[in-house]
C-alpha cells in the first residue's frame, strides 16, 4: 500500500464516498418506507387524564374491548398494575383494525407476538396503533415495559378470526368468551 | 510509572470489581429466566438484581473505568500531572459514596425501578441522589481533562494535541451535554416525587428528557474503546496509524452526533411526533459515519501492521499480525462484535423497522454487544496494556489474558446471538419468568438456556480478569521497567493541524445548534402545555 499523504488522502476520500453512499441508501430506504409504503411509528399526541381515565368517556369499562363502529374495527384496552383489561380481544382476519391503548397508573407497553404491532402506553396519552392481522390463530400481547413488580404476569391474548366467523352483536361488540 | 497510578488503580479497580460483582448477577438472572429452576428466584429478587446490574455496570463501572484510563491519558499522552489531583479524589470518594448509597438502596428492595426509572415509579430518594453524586464525580472529572489540555495547549502553543487526549477531551465534552437530560430529569421530576414534595409526574417529559442521555451515554462508555483503537492497537500491532486526521475527525463527530439522536429511543412512543422521530433517525444515521470511518482506519492501520512484519497478498498481511498480543486479539474481537451490534443497531434506529424488534431480546443482545463486547473487551485490553506502567510489574502470564478475552468474546456470541432470533420471535424484555408450557413459545426455553450458559462463561470471564489483574500485585508477578506509555505514531505524523480539530469550541457551538433543533420543541413541548400528571408509585414501604 502506498504511504504517502497523497495516497492516504485518495483513499480516503475513496473510503467517504463508500461511507456517504451506505449512509444515503439507509436515509433513502426509511424515507421510502415511510412516505411510499406508510411505515411510521406510532406516533399520538392525544393526551387524556389518567387520574379520570376509568370515571367517563371512550376508557369506560363498557366502551373497553373490540367494537365495530362504522364498519371500522376498534379495540380498547386499559393497561393498569398488572392487568389488561379486557385481557383477550378478538379481531378479524385481513381487515383494518386500529388498537387503542392508555394507562392510568404507570408506564406499560405492548407488542403483538408474529406482527409489528408495537407501541408504548404512557400515562397521559392515547397510544393507537393501526394494523391488519395476517395470521389466523392466538397471539400473545404481553406488556413489554417494566411497570412494577407483577410486571412478568402482565400478559393478555389476541384472537385472529375468519372475517365469517367474526360476528359483532347488536351494539357492534365482540368478545373472547362469545367466540368460544 | 504515572505520578497519579494511585488514583487511577483506584477507578479502575474499582470498576472491575464491580463488573465481576454485576456479572454474577447477569448470570444468575438469565438462570431465572431459563426453564431450568433457580434459587432464590422470585419478582422481587429478580427485579432488584436486574436494577442493580444496570446500575452498576451503566453508570458505575463504566464511569469509573472512563475517569481511571482518562487521568492515565492526561498524564501519559500530555506528559505533566493530572491537575487538582485533590480534587480528583475529592470527586473519586463523593463517586463512590454515591455508588454505595444507590447500590444499598437497591438491595434493601427500596428502589426497584430500574437503572432506567420509569417515572411515576419512584424509588427512595437516597438512589437518585446517589446516582447524582456519581455524576457529579464525573462533572469534575470532565473539567479537569478539559483543563489539562488547555495547559498543554498554553505551554506548547500551535502544537496539535496528542490525539489520545483529544479523544479524552471530546468525550469529557459530550458526558457534560449528554448528562443534562438525566440530571434535569432526577433533580427537577423524579427526586422531588421520590421525596413527596411533588404527587404527580410528566411521564412523557421524564421519557423526553431521559432519552437525551440514553443514546450518548452509550458513546461515553464507547469512547476510551475508539481512543485506544487509535492510539494504542496500531502501536500494539507494531504499526503506524494510518491517518491521525481520521482520529480528530472521527471524535469530533463522535461529539456532535452522539446527543441530538436519543428520540430513536421513543420511536415508539406516543408524545413525540413522526417529525421530530423521523429527524433524529436521520440524524443517528449520521452517527454511523465516525464509526466507518474509524473501522477503515484501523484496519488500514493494521495492514501497515502486517505488511511490516512481513504479510504480502490481499489478505495475506492478516495472517502476518501479531494476534498473540491482548491488545490486538481485543481489538479483532472487538471489531467482530461491532459488526454484529451495529448491524443490529441499524435495524433498532430504522424509524419503520424498529417496531419489530422494540423492547425485545434483539436491544438486550444489542447493547450488550456493543456496550458488553466491543467496548468493554477493550477496557480489558487497556488494563492488561496499562497496568505494567501502573505497577511497575510485568505479567505474570500473557497466555491466560489471551485465554480471558477468548472466553469473553465467545461467551458474549453465545449469550446474545439467540437473545436476537428470540427478540425476532417477540421475546419480550424485563420478565422474571415465561411460561413455557405455552405452546407459542415453548421453543424459546432451550434457547435461553443456551444463553445462560454463555452467561456462565462471561461470569468465568470476569472472575478470571480480576485474578489476571491481581496476579500484577502478587508475587509470580516481576518488577519490570516498562518505560515510558507509548501511543501510535501516525503514518504521516501531524505536525500542524487546523484549530478546528485541535479544540472543541466549534463543534460545541454545532452541537447547541443540532440540539436546539432536535429537541427544542420535543422537551419545549412539555414546558407550554405539560401532559395531565401521572400519579408517582412508591415502590419503598411506607418511608
Amino acid at each position: 500500500m502506498a504511504a504517502d499523504e497523497a495516497s492516504v488522502r485518495r483513499s480516503e476520500a475513496r473510503w467517504g464516498m463508500v461511507v456517504a453512499g451506505s449512509v444515503a441508501l439507509i436515509v433513502a430506504a426509511t424515507l421510502f418506507a415511510a412516505l411510499a409504503l406508510h411505515r411510521n411509528p406510532p406516533s399520538n399526541l392525544e393526551r387524556i387524564d389518567p387520574k379520570t381515565l376509568h370515571l367517563t368517556g371512550e376508557f369506560t369499562e363498557p366502551n373497553l374491548g373490540t367494537r365495530v363502529e362504522d364498519g371500522q374495527v376498534v379495540v380498547r384496552v386499559v393497561m393498569t398494575q398488572f392487568a389488561f383489561v379486557p385481557r383477550c380481544v378478538v379481531v378479524p382476519e385481513g381487515q383494518p383494525v386500529t388498537l387503542r391503548l392508555s394507562s392510568p397508573d404507570v408506564i406499560h407497553g405492548i407488542l403483538v407476538t408474529g406482527t409489528n404491532v408495537n407501541t408504548m402506553v404512557v400515562p397521559g396519552y392515547v397510544s393507537q396503533v393501526h394494523t391488519v392481522f395476517r395470521t389466523l390463530g392466538n397471539l400473545l400481547m404481553p406488556c413489554h415495559e417494566f411497570c412494577g413488580l407483577g410486571h412478568s404476569q402482565m400478559l393478555a391474548r389476541v384472537q385472529v378470526m375468519p372475517t365469517e366467523q367474526f360476528h359483532p352483536d347488536a351494539q357492534g361488540r365482540v368478545d373472547c368468551a362469545a367466540q368460544q | 510509572m504515572p505520578r497519579s497510578n494511585k488514583l487511577i488503580l483506584a477507578h479502575l479497580w474499582l470498576a472491575f470489581l464491580v463488573l465481576a460483582s454485576a456479572a454474577t448477577l447477569g448470570a444468575w438472572q438469565m438462570w431465572v429466566r431459563s426453564p431450568l429452576h433457580a434459587p432464590f428466584s422470585n419478582p422481587q429478587t429478580y427485579f432488584i438484581s436486574v436494577t442493580a446490574h444496570g446500575t452498576a455496570m451503566a453508570y458505575v463501572m463504566s464511569t469509573f473505568f472512563v475517569m481511571g484510563f482518562g487521568y492515565y491519558v492526561a498524564e501519559t499522552a500530555l506528559g505533566r500531572v493530572v491537575p487538582g489531583r485533590m480534587l480528583a479524589w475529592i470527586a473519586f470518594v463523593v463517586g463512590v459514596v454515591g455508588a454505595a448509597m444507590a447500590i444499598a438502596t437497591v438491595f434493601a428492595g427500596r428502589a426497584t425501578v430500574l437503572y432506567t426509572f420509569y417515572p411515576p415509579l419512584t424509588g427512595d430518594a437516597t438512589y437518585y441522589i446517589g446516582l447524582v453524586m456519581v455524576v457529579a464525580a464525573s462533572w469534575v472529572w470532565c473539567v479537569l481533562m478539559i483543563v489539562a489540555m488547555i495547559q498543554w495547549k498554553r505551554a506548547n502553543p500551535g502544537q496539535p494535541v496528542p490525539l489520545a487526549h483529544f479523544g479524552t477531551v471530546a468525550n469529557a465534552c459530550m458526558w457534560l451535554w449528554t448528562t443534562v437530560g438525566v440530571a434535569a430529569e432526577l433533580l427537577f421530576q423524579v427526586i422531588p416525587a421520590a421525596l413527596g414534595w411533588t404527587d404527580t409526574v410528566d411521564a412523557g417529559l421524564a421519557r423526553t428528557l431521559f432519552s437525551w442521555t440514553l443514546h450518548a451515554i452509550v458513546y461515553f462508555w464507547l469512547f476510551p474503546a475508539y481512543i485506544a483503537f487509535y492510539t494504542l492497537s496500531p502501536q500494539a500491532a507494531g504499526g503506524r496509524l494510518y491517518s491521525d486526521t481520521m482520529g480528530r475527525i472521527s471524535f469530533a463527530l463522535l461529539l456532535i452526533y452522539s446527543v441530538p439522536v436519543g428520540i430513536h429511543h421513543l420511536f415508539m412512543d406516543p408524545e413525540q411526533s413522526v417529525g421530530f422521530k423521523y429527524l433524529q433517525s436521520f440524524l443517528t444515521a449520521l452517527v454511523t459515519i465516525p464509526t466507518l470511518l474509524t473501522v477503515f482506519t484501523i484496519s488500514a492501520s493494521f495492514e501497515i501492521a502486517g505488511r511490516l512484519r512481513g504479510g504480502t497478498g490481499r489478505l495475506g498481511w492478516l495472517r502476518a499480525i501479531p494476534w498473540d498480543r491482548p491488545l490486538v486479539l481485543a481489538t479483532g474481537f472487538s471489531f467482530v462484535m461491532l459488526w454484529f451490534g451495529g448491524g443490529g443497531g441499524l435495524i433498532n434506529m430504522s424509524y419503520g423497522m424498529n417496531a419489530l424488534i422494540h423492547n425485545t431480546s434483539w436491544v438486550t443482545a444489542h447493547f450488550h454487544l456493543i456496550f458488553g463486547g466491543t467496548t468493554v473487551i477493550m477496557y480489558f485490553a487497556i488494563a492488561y496494556e496499562i497496568w505494567p506502567h501502573l505497577t511497575g510489574r510485568a505479567a505474570p502470564s500473557l497466555a491466560w489474558q489471551r485465554r480471558q478475552l477468548w472466553l469473553w468474546f465467545v461467551g458474549m456470541l453465545v449469550t446474545t446471538l439467540p437473545w436476537h432470533w428470540l427478540g425476532l420471535d417477540g421475546q419480550w424484555r424485563r420478565v422474571a419468568h415465561f411460561d413455557y408450557s405455552d405452546p407459542l413459545l415453548a421453543w424459546w426455553g432451550p434457547w435461553v438456556v443456551v444463553s445462560f450458559l454463555g452467561g456462565l462463561m462471561l461470569l468465568a470471564g470476569a472472575y478470571l480478569l480480576v485474578w489476571n489483574l491481581a496476579s500484577f500485585h502478587g508475587p509470580a508477578a516481576s518488577a519490570t521497567a516498562p518505560g515510558p506509555q507509548r501511543y501510535a505514531l501516525a503514518l504521516n505524523p501531524a505536525t500542524h493541524v487546523p484549530a478546528v480539530l485541535n479544540g472543541f469550541r466549534t463543534w460545541n457551538l454545532v452541537l447547541l445548534v443540532l440540539m436546539l433543533i432536535a429537541y427544542g420543541w420535543p422537551v419545549g413541548q412539555f414546558l407550554v402545555a405539560p401532559s395531565p400528571g401521572a400519579v408517582a408509585h412508591r415502590m419503598f414501604g411506607t418511608g
